[in-house]
């Protein structure tokens, strides 16, 4: 016969396995504060050295200077991206976990779906200049991502993807705030969202 | 001593899950549709034939199922929980809760 302190122990691991096989629980903080930081001197460079900054939804500037921005987007994307997978690969080997699992996948996967219909929208609103709008959209969409990323790790997540929906709408309107918005969100609002998440989590 | 009570509920939890393996396997395929093989052995941390083992114990009882296709022309099996298995899964863990709350 069991005892009582079995019977715990199996309630003990019931729980555990269940978190572990639906929840990616080592997404790192610290690549947040990174992506941040990143996003912030995006934003920077491309208002002060390229002079981008639109101010209303249809706006055209020079072809090499919009070039110029999309790249430096692009730059910011992959540097975010691959913190992102270095820290967590870095605290999933500590915890003795493979990254990419069953967790991973599925937060991968939930990201993909919101990820391209808005990077497809985002290529369609250029190539009609509607360059003001650019900016809120890749806010609204990484929001979507994001929330319905949530549920397949830390539920905080979810409030990240509201905010960052909330910023986009209202810069969508607001569209002379564009940019200024895009590096509160992008910047300030990752930057304590991954404070938060470090101190909470891994601290 | 026990109350008639306790006797009860000790009395409903399945034998099927008095190995803390099954139960691992029960608990990680009620949170996920389908779970493969591979997924299921790096989660648990066991050899193929030890899992494999206990996958079968768990067929036999109708708790789980298996869906067999082909992945880049590799066999991939996939198992998922039954309403069999989930009915039992959540009878265990009721029992399993009303044993913990009478004992304190």
């Amino acid at each position: 016969m069991k005892e009582k302190q079995d019977y715990i122990k199996d309630i003990e691991e019931i729980r555990s396995m269940m978190e572990r096989s639906s929840r990616f629980l080592s997404l790192s903080g610290l690549s947040g504060v990174m992506a941040g930081i990143y996003a912030l001197a995006g934003s920077y460079i491309a208002y002060s050295v390229f002079n981008f900054n639109p101010d209303e939804v249809v706006f055209y500037s020079a072809q090499s200077d919009l070039i110029k921005v999309f790249f430096l987007a692009i730059v910011i994307l992959i540097l975010a991206l691959s913190t992102a997978v270095f820290l967590s690969y870095k605290s999933a080997l500590n915890k003795g976990e493979k990254v990419w699992n069953v967790t991973s996948k599925q937060l991968v996967t939930s990201m993909l779906v919101p990820l391209l219909a808005g990077g497809i929208l985002i290529i369609v609103l250029i190539s009609k200049s509607l360059i003001g709008l650019v900016a809120p959209m890749t806010l609204v969409f990484y929001g979507l991502a994001v929330y319905s990323a949530s549920r397949y790790t830390i539920d905080e997540l979810k409030f990240l993807g509201l905010v960052q929906i909330v910023l986009g709408l209202f810069s969508s309107y607001f569209v002379e705030y564009g940019l200024l918005v895009w590096g509160f969100g992008f910047g300030i609002v990752h930057i304590v969202y991954g404070m938060y998440m470090y101190f909470r989590y891994e601290k | 001593m026990k109350t008639i009570v306790q006797v009860k509920y000790i009395n409903n939890l399945h034998k099927a899950f008095e190995s803390r393996v099954r139960l691992g396997i029960m608990s990680a395929l009620a949170v996920n549709n389908k779970l493969d093989f591979n997924s299921l052995k790096e989660l648990l941390n066991l050899t193929d034939g030890n899992l494999a083992t206990h996958l079968k114990a768990l067929e036999r009882e109708n708790f789980i199922s298996v869906e067999k296709s082909f992945k880049d022309r590799k066999p991939n099996t996939k198992y998922y929980i039954t309403k069999e298995g989930k009915k039992a899964f959540e009878d265990h863990l009721k029992a399993l809760e009303k044993i913990i709350s009478n004992k304190k």
